[in-house]
């Protein structure tokens, strides 16, 4: 196995948006800490972003650059930023993800496995896939600084929404030339 | 006959969704302690300590474990003498998700309907399954169940002939299958035998065990063994990153099945897991 396949304690701070030299730099294994702005869409917001662009209108957002965390959180108490704010299923999205690579998407934040046809069109758009931790919501929530609305508000949980986070952890899965950090795990760790 | 009011039944259960969505219980806390002493891989124990922390920040500032504070199940177990007064059972038990719901910051994340999707906004309706039992109690147990572990649950009808075997490989392939997607570490519900339907219910069940506790049958006890061993040793790990600590536990539960059949279900259930009882 190659050694930058290896996940290692070692963590590295990036900023979202992401520029291209950062995205071409990361490796699926290496843990990072965002700091930056992530738009939340999942389920019901995606559909509605793709028939945007099947209509041939402006999108409530600039994907240019965009990290995409795929979330839905819980209702805010009254004078907190946010609810608890875990990751979702990320291949729920996976038949969404061309159109909005398409149009700029750097990253995606997620929990769990993507398939084939993600991984290559990461690597064809140049664009990275990152995990963290599912079911850490209230933990997670922490580095989530501020939280507005974007689009979509009678969705809900499932509206868009601008996060700015803080040191917001995650590890790249899938990075821009197919290495996955699934498939390495159980290569490294089954028995 | 010994009378509840069904507005009892209706606040146990607010308190019940609400309780189950904030706190942890031991038995999950202490599942996961011991698999952070055996996880060999470093980033896996620090997944694993963070859900710990997530568990303590959840529990002092009342914060939901998990945004996906689930779809609600409740098992009642309803005694032959007792008699719901102002009210019907199903009904006080509804009203008792919404407001937990509701009041808890707790998310609505049910659809009325499978294929127009418009959310209920309460979390309602919750799924009931009511056994009548001898006496004067009413159990009543919680199950707040995210839909990403949900998801990853599956169902064969073996033939006889199959047997053991073919029980191990399906359900090993049901956790790689899965990968991170429910988020491991996992608790496995195995339900052998029964029907179609009344299977994929014992595998339910089978989770509201406490968490690591064994079948009281040696031959199914040893079969938990067996899955617990074969499912860490997949490599998946906390969150499938790597590692050894991809399930916690996995319990099984079988009743008797008909001479052509042999039903298996798995239903995978998270680390986020919410189950709080209470009789009256
Ligand atoms: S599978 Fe469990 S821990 Fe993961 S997001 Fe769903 S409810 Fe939360």
């Amino acid at each position: 196995m190659m050694e930058k396949n290896i996940v290692s304690e070692e963590i590295i701070h990036i900023k979202a948006p992401l520029d291209e030299k950062t995205v071409l730099s990361l490796r699926a294994g290496q843990l990072v800490l965002f700091d930056g702005i992530f738009y939340t869409a999942r389920d019901a917001s995606h559909k509605l972003l793709i028939e945007l662009i099947e209509q041939g209108k402006p999108l409530p957002f600039d994907l240019q650059g965009q990290v995409i965390y795929y979330v839905g959180p819980t209702p805010a108490r009254p004078g907190r930023v946010i609810g608890s704010a875990g990751p979702t299923t990320s291949s729920r999205m996976d038949s969404f993800m061309e159109p909005l690579l398409q149009r700029g998407l750097k990253g995606t934040i997620g929990k769990g496995n993507r398939s084939q046809e993600v991984i290559d069109l990461l690597k064809k758009y140049k664009a990275v896939h990152f995990s963290n931790i599912g079911g850490a919501a209230a933990l997670i929530a922490k580095s989530i600084k501020k939280c507005e609305m974007v689009a979509f508000e009678d969705l809900g949980t499932e509206a868009i929404y601008r996060m700015e986070v803080k040191d917001f952890f995650a590890v790249v899965a899938y990075d821009t030339t197919g290495n996955d950090l699934y498939m390495e795990a159980i290569k490294r760790y089954g028995r | 006959m010994r009378q509840i009011e069904a507005s009892t039944i209706t606040q146990t259960v607010e308190k019940l969704c609400i309780d189950a969505n904030y706190f942890l219980g031991q038995d999950v806390i202490d599942a996961l302690e011991r698999s952070l002493k055996t996880e060999e891989f470093c980033i896996g124990q620090r997944i694993i300590r963070d859900i710990l922390e997530n568990a303590r920040i959840a529990r002092e500032e009342l914060a939901p474990l998990c945004q996906d504070t689930g779809f609600t199940v409740v098992f009642v177990e309803l005694g032959q003498e007792v008699e719901i007064v102002d009210g019907n059972l199903k009904e006080a038990i509804t009203k008792g998700v919404s407001q937990g719901y509701t009041k808890g910051y707790l998310r609505a994340s049910i659809v009325k309907d499978p294929l127009k999707r418009i959310n209920t906004k309460d979390n309602t309706p919750p799924f009931i399954h009511i056994d009548a039992i001898q006496g004067k109690q009413l159990k009543l147990t919680i199950m707040c169940k995210g839909s990403g572990c949900e998801n990853m649950s599956r169902h064969i009808m073996l033939t006889p002939a199959q047997g053991r075997k073919e029980i191990v490989d399906f359900v090993v392939e049901t956790v790689v299958r899965g990968g991170g997607r429910p988020c491991p570490p996992l608790i496995v519900g195995v339900g052998l035998g029964g029907t179609f339907e009344y299977s994929a219910y014992m595998a339910k069940k089978s989770l509201l065990r406490p968490v690591s506790s064994h079948h009281p049958e040696p031959h199914i006890k040893e079969l938990e063994e067996e899955l617990f061993e074969k499912v860490n040793n997949t490599g998946l790990g906390p969150q499938a990153w790597g590692g050894r600590a991809t399930a916690l536990a996995v319990h099984v539960e079988t009743c008797p099945t008909h001479i052509a059949s042999l039903p298996v279900a798995v239903n995978i259930e998270c680390h986020s897991h919410r189950v709080k009882t209470v009789t009256l």
